[in-house]
This record gives C-alpha cells, structure tokens and sequence, in this order.
C-alpha cells in the first residue's frame, strides 16, 4: 500500500480530523443531550427507561429482527450457490449475474415500492377468483408480511454481491472443491465443509449488512402500510420525541458497533489475504 | 467523455477445459462433464427471483406509467399523459428541488470529503482508518430516519443547539434547503471517503518523490500530478454522491414538515392516493423519471470508476 507519510507533522489533517470530528459526534452528542435534559423537568433517564414498556416497541423491533433473519436466509441461499457456480464452471454468466445483482441499484426504493403497490392492486381487481388471490393475501399478512422479505433481498443483492465476490477472489474456489471431491466428497459436502468455513468472514460480511440495511428501511415499509422499526420510531416520534431520539441514538450506536465489530474480524483476514 | 473505450480485461481465472478430450483421466473428467449443467442450475433461482421480485414491479412500473384508468368504464388505455403530467407544475418544481438539492449536497460533500478522506488515509494510526471507515459504511448507507432525529434533536426548532444558541433569532431553520443540505452531507461526507479511499490509496508515494525531485511544491504536484489521477474517481464518487442524494426519502419523510419540494416526497403524495383524478398512475411516471436519471447516473459512473481502476490497479 502506498503512504504518503510526511516526516513532519501536518497541522492541515489536525484541522481536518477536528473538523469532521465535531460535524460527525455534535449530533449524536446534541441527541444524548436532548433525551436526558427535558426542558421543565431536569436531567432525567426517563426516555431510556421507558423504551421497553412503550406500546410497540417490543413487536416492532422482533418483526424487524424476523425480517431480516429471513431476508439473510433466503440472499445467502440464493447468492452463495450462484457465486460459487459462477467461479467453478459457469463464468460465461458472470456478466449477467453482475448486472442483475446492480439493477436495484438504478430503481430507487421509493419507486421499486410504487411498482410493488401495483402489483399488489392486481390481486383485488383482476386475480379475486383465481387460487393466485390467497397468495397475495398471505404475503401481506401484516404478522409476517413475505412481501417486505421478497423487496429487501432484491435490495440486499447488490451488498451481498459484492461482499461474496470479494471472498470466493480471496480463496481458489476450484482447487478447494478438486480437493475435496478427491478425498471422496459429494458436491454438497465440498460445497458446505470445504468452500463456506473459508468464506466465514464474506458470509458474516454480507449478513451482518443484510441486518443493518433491514433493521434501517423505512421507504419500503411505510408505504406498503406495515410497520416494522423504522416506521415504528417515526409514528412514535409525534407523541414521544425524547422517546424516539433516544431509540434512533441507540440503533445508530448498535448498527455502528455491529459493523465495526465485523471489520475488526474482516480485517485480519483482509490483511492475511493480502500477504 | 468517451466511455466506450478500452475496457480492462475481465479477469476469466479459470481456463474451460474440453472434458472429453482427455479419454485417459475417466474418474477425473466424469465429475467434470457433469459440472456444466450443474453450475448452471445454481444461477436459475437467482435469476428466477429477480425477474419475480424486482422484473414483475418494474414491469408494473413501466406499464402504469404509460397507461390511464377511465374511471366510468374502468377501461385502461395507454397514453403519455402521466409522463407529461410528471414534468409539469408541481412535479416539475420537486424534480428541479431535487436535481439542485442533490447537486448541491453532492458537491458540498465531495470538496469536504477528500480532505477528510485524505487525512485519514495518511493517518499513521490504523485504529482511526478502520473507524472511520466501517462508521463511513454506517452513515453512507443505513442513516435514515435515525439520521433525521438525531438532527431534529440537535437543529430542529426545539433542538438543543437552536436553544441553547438561540438560532431561531438568527432566522435558522431545519427544514429549510440549506437545513437538509447540512443533514444530507452526514450521509454523503462518509459516501465519498468510502468512494475515494480506494484511488487516495493508489496514489504512489513515488509520484510524489518524483515530482518533488522536479522541484514541484505540494500545490504544484496535486494540481498537475494528483488531482488528474484521482479525477475519473472524484467524478465517478459526484455522480454516486448525486444518485444517493436524489433517491433519498427515509431522511426528508421522518423530518416531517419539511417545506422543500422533493420529487421523493411527491411520489409517497401520490402513492397514497394524494392526486388529480386521471392522474391516479402519475406516481408511477415519476417513479419512471427517478429510474432514468438513476440510469444515467449509473451509465456515467459505471465507465468513470473503470477508467480509474486501470490508473490505480
């Protein structure tokens, strides 16, 4: 890696990192400060103690949570069998896989939900008396609504791409299935006892992005009319604004510790990959 | 720009060996003339899911936006007329306040980014590169709504900033251009250092001595040296920038009273049944004029960054 490391100390990067350092943190600061000073009433903990008991909270945050395990589930299922075929015999689709898993990206979540809205007015007006209406009614259930599921890893997929890609470049994805196919290794068994304990940090890569993104969404959510977390925080904020500051404070702070977390794990193999 | 030209080789590792013509290796060549059917049916259910999750809403997208519903008889015909609508009164206004929101958030973020980015990366601690740059992936793209509180409790009307400095005396106020301009740059600071990491990385500590042996000063050698290397990322990371601020809605919804127009907020309007009679499918044209510009976005972005890969490979 090239550095450009001066010998002299450079009082330009002091101001910048000061700079960035008070724009970045005054916020989270001001927040902090803004759910314990309640104007009239002192410094109070009120806001944090309450989170548990508020009316929501709990079926919110689990529907949320359920989502995103789902949503992990099936874009691991679908992703890494795929990346793994494209490395092992069918490079010709790489090309198409690449710009399949980019396509979310030129659709904005706001207009991908205007489309899903859509085809979910199919099924009261034209689909009512075909068997095809049940399934649109159970995919909107708003216990469990698939729906949200099925938008999300669409969303996920350009994340998940590249954090998978970047794994199977790091590893010798044919040798380590030659390998084990000559020990006497069935595909499957190559594939999930070979190829994936050396992908652990791609795996954990994209999964813990696929929470972020999930714990985070708002757009999809708020319009299709469910209301996991997000939405969750926002209809709240009306009635309880030091309530919902709060919550947002935490779920940035836990996002954040998450993630670095993981970069702390990624980047040990990152560095051992680079040798 | 020429876009089309030279594209870097992609890297095809693995050479296609033919499996029949080695007679002699039977146990290693049968495995191998069965992989071929195999790996291809790992990539069907992807590909069957996007084109059920993601072609079946667009496809809607595409054909709503081209079609009008007769309210009397219920028939369906097509018609420009929801694109027309898209790009007139109202709607005009919000796709000009976002193009000029984004353009300016943008912008303001990549001159403030690359400094930033800059002194990171020639940072010698290693523990601040790596904060600084997983919580970059956190604010780039998982801000939203906690973003938005976090600024309402900080500048909003009640904010503890606006109290305690009195900056609605100043004629401050959040919801305001400039107020989501200075809300989207805490996503959009973070979007660019991602961005431009990479390329500041590639920068060879030679090309300095180089231009230092030359007698150039530090001014001299980031105009004729640095700034040419790094500017099909810094454009590539402008362009991405602008296509992050522009589909933006989490943040500008959950800062509710929000005065400026925004084409985002227009289409959650309409969605919700917020529209003139006839034009019940109008979300759906400007939902359609969101995809365009994200396309060209991509179209310009796309040639831009692999023109800087081959720089700083």
């Amino acid at each position: 890696m090239a550095r450009l490391t001066p010998a002299r100390p450079a009082p330009w990067r002091w101001a910048v990192l000061t700079g960035a350092g008070l724009y970045f943190l005054v916020p989270l600061a001001a927040s902090v400060v803004f759910t314990v000073d309640v104007p009239g009433q002192g410094v109070t903990f009120d806001a944090y103690t309450r989170i548990l008991g508020t009316e929501g909270f709990v079926s919110s945050l689990l529907l949320s949570l359920e989502l995103a395990a789902a949503t992990i589930a099936v874009v691991l299922l679908l992703m890494v069998p795929a990346t793994v075929a494209l490395r092992l015999g069918a490079p010709r689709l790489r090309p198409v896989v690449e710009v399949v898993c980019s396509l979310p990206l030129v659709v904005p979540p706001i207009a991908f939900v205007a489309g899903i809205g859509t085809v979910l007015k199919w099924g009261p007006e034209h689909l009512s008396r075909t068997p095809l209406f049940q399934t649109f009614v159970a995919i909107q259930n708003p216990d469990f609504p698939v729906v949200l599921v099925l938008a999300y890893v669409v969303m996920a997929l350009p994340f998940v791409y590249r954090a998978l890609d970047a794994g199977l470049r790091a590893i010798d994805v044919r040798t380590l299935v030659e390998a084990a196919r000559s020990c006497g290794a069935s595909r499957t068994q190559a594939l999930v006892q070979a190829v994936l304990p050396n992908l652990r940090g791609a795996l954990l890569n994209a999964s813990f992005l696929t929470l972020a993104l999930v714990l985070g969404e708002f757009t999809v959510a708020q319009l299709l009319g469910f209301q996991p977390f997000a939405v969750w925080i926002v209809n709240v904020s009306g009635s309880q604004a030091q309530l919902s500051v709060a919550v947002s404070v935490l779920s940035l702070l836990v996002t954040w510790a998450l993630l670095l977390a993981l970069a702390g794990v990624g980047g040990r193999s990152r560095t051992a990959s680079r040798g | 720009m020429t876009s089309t030209e030279m594209t870097p080789p992609e890297m095809t590792p693995l050479e296609t060996s033919t499996p029949l013509s080695r007679t002699d290796e039977v146990p290693a060549a049968s495995p191998k003339r069965r992989r071929r059917p195999t790996d291809w049916l790992a990539v069907v259910p992807l590909l069957a899911f996007v084109t059920l999750a993601f072609g079946l809403p667009a496809l809607a997208m595409l054909n709503g936006a081209f079609t009008v519903k007769d309210q009397a008889t219920g028939a369906t015909s097509y018609t420009a007329g929801n694109m027309t609508a898209s790009v007139q009164g109202a709607y005009l206004t919000a796709l000009l306040g976002s193009v000029k929101l984004s353009a300016v958030s943008a912008g303001t973020a990549a001159v403030l980014g690359l400094p930033l980015a800059q002194a990171v990366v020639t940072s010698r601690f290693r523990a601040l590169r790596e904060a600084v740059l997983t919580a970059s992936g956190v604010l780039a793209n998982f801000g939203g709504v906690p973003l938005a509180f976090a600024f309402v409790a900080t500048l909003g009307n009640s904010g503890v900033l606006t109290r305690h400095l009195g900056l609605t005396d100043k004629g401050w106020d959040l919801y305001s251009f400039w107020g989501l301009v200075i809300v989207y740059l805490y996503f959009l600071i973070p979007l660019m250092v991602l961005t431009i990491t990479p390329a500041l990385d590639g920068l060879r500590a030679q090309w300095r001595e180089a231009a230092q042996n030359n007698g150039a000063t530090t001014f001299r050698y980031w105009l004729h040296v640095a700034l040419p290397v790094l500017a099909p990322s810094l454009l590539g990371g402008l362009v991405l920038l602008f296509g992050s601020a522009f589909a933006a809605y989490a943040t500008a919804a959950a800062m509710v009273g929000s005065s400026v127009p925004l084409v985002t907020l227009q289409i959650a309007d309409a969605i919700s049944g917020n529209v003139l009679v006839g034009q019940e499918n109008v979300a759906l044209a400007l939902s359609l004029d969101m995809v365009l510009v994200a396309g060209l976005v991509m179209a310009v972005y796309l040639p831009l960054q692999r023109r800087s890969a081959r720089w700083l490979a």
